[in-house]
């Protein structure tokens, strides 16, 4: 169950040498063509983008970033991986954030890939990099390279002393260093890290308390005009018949309006009003009357997508085998006792702060996008694609991101961006108004999870666990699906619908089986909404388990631990070394730290849950211990206090860490306690903040993060923590009061309900 | 033609009275560090100070302003960037993705102009009505009160 968990750099060679950047030295990957020399090679900036940085005579140290910025201050994580090999001064770096280029490969951020993805051949690159610089050091002065050492952009050696700057300034030849060359570095053992380990400010934070950092919203292009969108009230299917817009063209400053034909389908039904400003754009979009045919999907509701997903489970239909260890049902008939329960998340919407939009410039045909995007390569295969024009018409340029959370995965804005400019004369910023936004998301999807089990004594004997939900990438991404156990070769599933159900216990007989929820899908199209499928697969299974534990006597937290032995495939490897072992660790020191199992005032409790989320191959080790306070009159609880204990290998920046674990438990706070829409009519009935409510600050809980260093190699920390908390807080409600909620959000009436 | 004072500066706007004052400052004005958020004032992405009260922009037409008005926005907060809510939030590292940050401080600073030392509960109150959705608000009430020691 894991995708492209590699680094998309290739290592064939590093290349060092003067290319565009004004007497800069410019180092990095590259894949250079047979014959080429490494002047040439730089000259001609063969440079793979996704990792090269510049060394100025100033001394200055420009790091190229190609993920997305949107809160994870990601450029200033990568560039402390790299700097700390460079052996340069912090004070001299600086990061920029790259547009697209084809040489990129895959330029995603998401998955809580990005330093995961990224420690090896960034540190490789910085080691290169100070190896080059201190040979050439070499040339300069004579002597051998072991007589000179590089310590915070200064090179000491053979009686001489020079800083990168004027080394650079000096001159320096350029060259190539050869795969294997690169994978001999000797890189840093963890003492010897200078900037690894160390909370170094966010480069990317003073701008953006001074209203001086560029979203995308803030492109300004001379003579632009503005569009937002007059949409159909059905999310998904709609169809323009007619359009007058005899009002909008009362209205000083219309324009004109344009009926989107979007060949890929994104969004359907969707008229742009174009103006003078946003604000005549959104009275003249007000004052458009358009016929719509309303299309096939106007019955679906979101009761109807969870009755249908509880079909599919027991139809068997759509059954997609996606794991399957021992032999479940014969273990099943085996057991004392089987337990079994249905648990449902519901529908979620993104809602960044800074609305969709992307901003569009057409210069000697060349389609000039100006947008914040965590997907860039998405968007520059379905840009062509809808306009009918070659790539290399269209030159994407990236812009803060103001709020990803998976929501600027898609590519729709960007294309409701360039359909409207292909109708105009001059260049358009085109807005979602934020009832748009909410209405036309791709949310998370409505998930049920039906999980069984079959206990001797109190040990667990079989394990099942099948799902239903829309499936994102079925739409999304195609290729990222996966190919199920079944042998037959069309069987694909969504792997990023069922991660989270392959959890690090160990049992003998296991099996996960899901199914896509095609009427959901078509209706209510989903996406990616932050730590995507752990959010509902770890809120089942770690919800069924103290269910379990109940049954049969047991304790929660022993139960656990009984079966985190690290035994066979959960010693884990690679990153997840000693995987099941640290994820114990994590349990047991928050479950101390959250005080579990000690006496509290009635009504009050802590429940525990661990997760291994994102991804088998990425997991991070991660617990909490939930306290909560039940009224049992009316069901009304507090969350009194989170605690949150993580292992993500090496922390980078260990506060910066820090703040991702706690915004991710924040998430999975407001998603477990709070956020809900619904689907009446195939249409979202939110429109705005008022209708879907995320935790504000008088709603957050006391929230405690620990970190364990373990040394292991990193892994992702945005993400993991949105998925532990839901299960954590149910756990310790039951352990209050006896009320199991099996249903997401845990709204106070359904804990009543269940007392 | 409205005439208005912007971070102290005598400008004028040309726009219906019906526009919001959020589009003026964004986008006749080219003072983007105020925040399009929701348009109907439930996020405070586009907080700025009109005549020294903390004013949702997108609820303030400006055909509702006195010829005068003073206007403050995140760019004329203080003449340096140095408001000590400015220097808290970076010594505590409170923005993420930073977009709703700028309406964030200018409701702060709101609030301790009125109230130097507020408490745990009169932050809470000053501040429900600003979204975060990356929810940072544990680093904002500690660098409000960090601010406010200052």
């Amino acid at each position: 169950m894991n995708v492209r968990n590699t680094p998309n750099v290739s290592r064939r060679a590093f290349l060092a040498g003067t290319s565009t950047a004004a007497a800069a030295l410019t180092m990095g990957f590259a894949m250079l063509p047979v014959g080429m020399t490494a002047a040439d090679a730089a000259g001609a900036n063969m440079f793979s983008p996704s990792m090269f940085f510049d060394i100025h005579p100033d001394g200055r140290v420009v790091v190229h970033i190609s993920k997305s910025e949107f809160g994870q201050h990601v450029g200033t994580a990568l560039a402390q991986i790299l700097c700390d090999e460079l052996e340069c001064d912090w004070q001299n770096v600086e990061v920029e954030y790259v547009s697209y280029d084809a040489r990129f490969g895959l330029m995603i951020t998401g998955g809580s890939w990005s330093v995961n993805w990224s420690f090896d051949a960034m540190s490789r690159a910085g080691a290169a990099g100070r190896k080059v610089l201190i040979e050439a050091a070499m040339t300069k002065f004579g002597g051998a390279a072991a007589d000179y050492s590089a310590s915070n952009g200064v090179i000491t050696g053979n009686g001489h002393t020079i800083s990168y700057g004027d080394l650079v300034a000096s001159g320096v030849d350029a060259r190539t260093m050869g795969e294997a060359e690169v994978a001999a570095l000797t890189l840093k053992t963890p003492d010897q890290r200078r900037y690894v380990g160390k909370d170094i400010q966010a480069l990317d934070i003073p701008a953006k308390t001074r209203g001086e950092a560029g979203y995308g919203i803030d492109v300004e292009i001379d003579g632009m005009v503005y569009a937002t969108p007059a949409t159909p009230p059905v999310r998904y299917g709609a169809k323009v018949t007619s359009v007058d817009d005899s009002a909008a063209k009362e209205i000083a400053g219309y324009i004109k309006h344009v009926v989107i034909e979007d060949p890929i389908g994104t969004q359907t039904g969707w008229v742009m009003a174009v103006a003078d400003s946003y604000w005549t754009a959104k009275k003249a979009a007000e004052a458009l009357k358009i016929d719509y045919d309303l299309g096939p999907n106007t019955g679906v509701s979101l009761a109807g997508i969870h009755a249908e997903s509880a079909r599919l489970i027991e139809s068997k239909e759509a059954d997609r085998l996606v794991l399957d260890e021992g032999d479940v049902d014969a273990a099943l008939k085996a057991s004392d006792t089987t337990h079994t329960a249905t648990y449902t998340t519901g529908l979620n919407i993104h809602m960044p702060l800074e609305p969709m939009n992307a901003t569009v410039d057409i210069r000697d045909g060349v389609y000039n996008i100006y947008a914040g995007s965590q997907f860039q390569t998405l968007v520059m295969g379905l840009v062509p694609a809808a306009l009918g024009i070659e790539a290399d018409k269209v030159a994407f340029h990236q812009q803060y991101l103001g709020g990803g959370f998976g929501r600027r995965l898609d590519a729709d804005y960007v294309l409701m961006a360039v359909l409207t400019a292909r109708e105009l004369d001059q260049p358009v910023k085109m807005i979602y108004s934020r009832e748009a936004d909410t209405q036309f998301d791709f949310t998370r999807p409505a998930a049920t999870i039906k999980l069984t089990a079959g206990t001797t004594g109190k040990a667990i004997d079989a394990w099942e666990s099948r799902s239903s939900s829309g499936w994102a990438n079925s739409r999304m991404a195609p290729g990222l699906l996966a190919t199920d156990l079944s042998g037959k070769e069309d069987n694909k599933f969504d792997p990023f619908a069922v991660n989270g159900a392959d959890h690090w216990y160990t049992m003998a007989n296991r099996r996960v089986v899901n199914a896509n929820n095609a009427i959901a899908q078509a209706a209510i199209p989903s996406g990616n909404v932050r730590a995507v499928s752990p959010t509902w697969q770890f809120w089942a299974g770690e919800s069924f388990l103290d269910e379990i534990a109940h049954a049969t006597g047991a304790d929660p937290l022993e139960l656990r631990l009984s079966m985190l032995d690290g035994a066979g495939q959960n010693a884990g490897t690679g990153a997840t070394t000693d995987g099941a072992n640290r994820l114990a660790n994590t349990l047991k020191t928050a479950a101390e730290m959250g005080r579990y199992g000690t006496d509290m005032p009635a009504g009050t409790a802590v429940g525990l849950a661990c997760v291994s989320s994102q991804e088998r191959a990425s997991a991070t080790w991660t617990a909490c211990a939930a306290q909560v306070t039940v009224d049992k009159a009316t069901g009304e609880y507090t969350v009194d206090k989170l605690t949150i204990v993580t292992d993500v290998g090496t922390a980078v920046n260990p506060s910066g860490v820090v703040a991702q674990v706690t915004g991710a438990a924040m998430w999975g706070f407001s998603l477990a306690t709070m956020e809900e829409a619904d689907v009446q009519n195939g249409a979202i009935t939110a429109t705005n903040f008022d209708g879907f409510t995320p935790a504000r600050m008088s709603d957050t809980p006391e929230i405690v993060v620990e970190l364990i260093e373990t040394g292991h190699y990193p892994v992702g920390a945005g993400e993991p923590a949105t998925t532990v908390v839901a299960p954590a807080i149910a756990n310790a409600i039951q352990m209050a009061v006896g009320a199991r909620v099996r249903d997401l959000p845990i709204t106070a009436g359904r804990v009543k309900a269940a007392l | 033609m409205k005439k208005l004072i912007v971070n102290g500066v005598a400008s004028s706007v040309d726009l219906a009275d019906d526009t919001p004052l959020l589009w003026a400052i964004r986008e006749q004005l080219k003072l983007t560090g105020t925040k399009f958020g929701c348009g109907e004032g439930l996020c405070g992405a586009c907080t700025v100070h009109v005549n020294g009260e903390a004013v949702r922009s997108c609820q303030t037409p400006v055909g509702n302003l006195a010829d005068g008005a003073e206007i403050t926005t995140i760019e004329g907060l203080h003449p340096t960037n140095e408001h000590p809510l400015q220097v808290a939030w970076i010594e505590e590292q409170v923005p993420q993705c930073g977009y709703c940050q700028s309406g964030q401080i200018m409701q702060a600073a709101d609030l301790l102009a009125r109230n130097p030392n507020p408490s745990d509960s009169e932050i809470d109150e000053a501040m429900w009505g600003n979204l975060c959705r990356c929810m940072t608000y544990g680093k904002i009430k500690t660098a409000i009160k960090r601010a406010a020691q200052a």
